[in-house]
């Protein structure tokens, strides 16, 4: 369940970005998923749920934005999105195409929310 | 609603500890293996075997990672090579504070060869970079030939397949070109060695290959 220390790191992440006042504030978190980042969606956002529950963050949310991956073909210079993690080009079936995206697990932005009052 | 851009890594803390525990590998001109596999594919009776073939041709240490207990770290310290234990209380992973921590009660000054046992689990460790040279990925022939499919993310970031327990083959319904190819299908410059690490089978191959890239300061 390696998505409870990522969800930990994208709460760090958070924190280094938001004054503690605004903490509160929080509405959305947007990351960066993508399909071969070997990361489930589903249990990333459990887990962020369960470790914001009893902070100051409780009404934070994770927005998962699924990056597809995309690869090209160093032989023919096929370039595909790959429904499976099988590296085989799907035109020349060279193996070893090589990932240009869905490598990503990244924090892009959060939105506060401005009709919550910070604690100032 | 106002927006606050971030555009940061989530593993980046973790990314960062290991590009420093890269660097404090290099000034000492480590060579560092992160061995994972399964739980029971054989990864600590692979380092006896690697240990006892080596001990003469490099200084090793070892970093052992496990879930609870000592019991590995008590098998590699009878061969009589540093060892520092790492117990992760329940985590399923290593991560590279751990390592860092673990290091530091080490005189790298005299350690050529260091190895780290991960936990033995084929999906969390893929994502933490540890600050090592490779990652072995150990498959025992008992575990089937559609590992490498189902576990894609640990086999193409790997630079090493050990396909161990193949003193099995006889007992087992599985086929060893089919292993290879389905790892190659993942990750088609891994390199691949067989091995019976009970039976000490295939270690001399996979230690001279260990030995040239030391001779080589891959590190």
């Amino acid at each position: 369940m390696h998505e409870l220390t990522m969800a930990a790191g994208i709460l760090d992440i958070v924190q280094q970005n938001v004054a503690a006042a605004d903490a509160g504030r929080v509405r959305a978190v947007r990351v960066r998923v993508g399909d071969m980042a070997g990361v489930v969606p589903d249990s990333l956002e459990f887990c962020f749920e369960a470790i914001v529950a009893d902070t100051p963050y409780a009404a934070a949310f994770l927005e998962i934005d699924r990056v597809p991956a995309l690869a090209t073909c160093g032989e023919c210079g096929c370039f595909t999105r790959l429904a499976q993690p099988l590296f085989v080009c799907p035109a020349c079936g060279a193996m070893g195409m090589a990932l240009q995206s869905g490598d990503e697990l990244q924090v892009v932005d959060l939105e506060l929310d401005d009709t919550v009052e910070g604690a100032a | 609603m106002s927006v606050v851009t971030i555009e940061r890594k989530v593993l980046q803390k973790n990314d960062d500890l290991a590009a420093s525990n890269r660097e404090l590998f290099a000034r000492n001109g480590l060579l560092v293996l992160n061995i994972v596999s399964s739980p029971g594919a054989g990864k600590t009776t692979l380092l006896e075997a690697t240990i006892e073939e080596l001990k003469d041709r490099a200084r090793i240490a070892v970093v052992e990672g496990d879930v609870q207990t000592d019991i590995d770290a008590q098998r590699v310290a009878r061969y009589g090579v540093p060892v520092v234990q790492i117990v992760t209380n329940g985590g399923c992973h290593l991560e590279a504070a751990l390592v860092a921590a673990a290091v530091e009660r080490l005189d790298l000054d005299q350690v050529d060869l260091l190895v780290i046992e991960n936990v033995g689990n084929l999906v969390c460790p893929a994502n933490f970079d540890l600050g090592e040279a490779m990652k072995v990925v150990v498959l025992s022939t008992t575990e089937g030939a559609d590992k490498p499919l189902k576990y894609p993310a640990m086999f193409r970031r790997a630079a090493v397949l050990i396909i161990n327990k193949v003193d099995l083959l006889p007992y087992v319904n599985v086929d060893v070109e089919e292993i290879k190819r389905n790892a190659q299908h993942i990750n088609p410059k891994l390199v691949v060695f067989e091995t019976a690490a009970t039976a000490r089978l295939g270690i001399t191959e996979w230690c001279d290959w260990l030995v040239a890239r030391l001779a080589a300061g891959h590190a």
